[in-house]
């Protein structure tokens, strides 16, 4: 991919706080991986968890990732449920299409879909998700201009196409309401998904 | 029915319906035209066939130990499908494997164009 210049959104250089607020959330995640690991929540295993965490972090360093917002439970509870729901409909579709009687092959579609919050993590996050909800397929990601480029099957006319680019905001809006900034959420607010920017999407 | 009869009435209706899904994703490999669609089967079924078989076991051992680990492999297998239904996609995306007369419409193949062409004026500009 070529090496362009990110211009959407300006990524300030990390302050040394949020450095150390993101080691302390990986060396959090790691030493409960290593936890759940042994299976029993012990000291030896949490001060052993501990080291090799820090050994880890130390010896492979993370490329920084921001998280700028915090976790609000009540929108994280309402993303899980939603993506459940999402997860039994998209398995009950696909098993419908593998084993309904012979017919005409579903049409798909691959769609472009620009974010509005162009972040690392959001971008990550709801590549994930969209692979696991109904009809969506993580097929490339742009970074520099946060836009996703999504398969989509099981389609039979462009107005589901437009339909399901409406449904990727919404999945990214979930998404943000649970993890954002207040920045990223009034960035949400503020652009809801006008036929503007569907138009300027399909460019 | 004591409770312990009711938790393995119910991991078995988990590990069954699981193994059920994984069946169809199984069929659905099988059956689809093509790469894309199959990544798709790949990806959902199987993955949530996976969770089920995962719950399944849970309610019947019963045993923290067990459980923890059991947690894992869900959260694991909830990260990593998706990213590897993506680069399998991204590999096979430029190449006959795809049915272009089953899409609707294509936004990558412009993006790449528009890549490719950025590729070709860069020496230019240096």
């Amino acid at each position: 991919m070529t090496p362009a210049p990110p211009v959407d959104p300006p990524r300030p250089p990390l302050t040394r706080a949020a450095r150390r607020r993101n080691r302390i959330i990986a060396l959090t995640g790691l030493t409960s991986v290593w936890v759940l690991l042994w299976g029993t929540l012990s000291w030896a295993n949490v001060i052993s968890g501990l080291v090799v965490a820090i050994i880890l972090l130390a010896v492979f360093p993370l490329p920084p990732v921001t998280f700028a917002g915090r976790i609000h439970p009540l929108p994280m509870l309402h993303f899980w449920l939603r993506f459940l729901q999402d997860l039994v409909i998209a398995s009950i579709q696909i098993a419908w299409l593998a084993l309904r009687p012979p017919g005409k092959p579903p049409f798909s579609a691959i769609i472009a879909v620009p974010l509005r919050v162009n972040t690392d993590l959001n971008l990550t996050l709801t590549a994930e998700a969209l692979t696991l909800v109904p009809g969506s397929l993580i097929l490339e990601a742009d970074r520099t201009t946060g836009t996703l480029f999504v398969h989509v099957i099981n389609l039979r006319s462009r107005e589901e196409v437009e339909e399901f680019r409406r449904e990727v905001y919404a999945l990214e809006a979930r998404i943000v309401a649970a993890l954002g900034s207040p920045d990223e959420l009034r960035r949400i607010r503020e652009n809801p998904p006008s036929p503007l920017d569907l138009e300027g999407a399909s460019r | 029915m004591s409770l312990d009869a009711v938790l393995d009435v119910i991991a078995a209706a988990c590990l069954l319906i699981g193994a059920l899904l994984s069946l169809a994703a199984g069929v659905a490999l099988v059956r689809f035209p093509d790469l894309l669609t199959r990544m798709h089967a790949a990806a959902k079924p199987q993955v949530l066939g996976l969770l089920l078989v995962l719950l399944g076991c849970a309610l019947r051992l019963r045993t923290g130990v067990d459980i923890t680990t059991l947690v894992l492999v869900g959260v694991f297998q909830l990260a990593t499908a998706p990213v590897a239904a993506h680069m399998v996609g991204r590999a096979g995306y430029p190449h006959e494997y795809i049915r272009t007369d089953l899409l609707l419409t294509d936004e990558l193949a412009a993006h790449l164009d528009k890549v490719a062409a950025g590729d070709q004026q860069d020496p230019a500009h240096a």
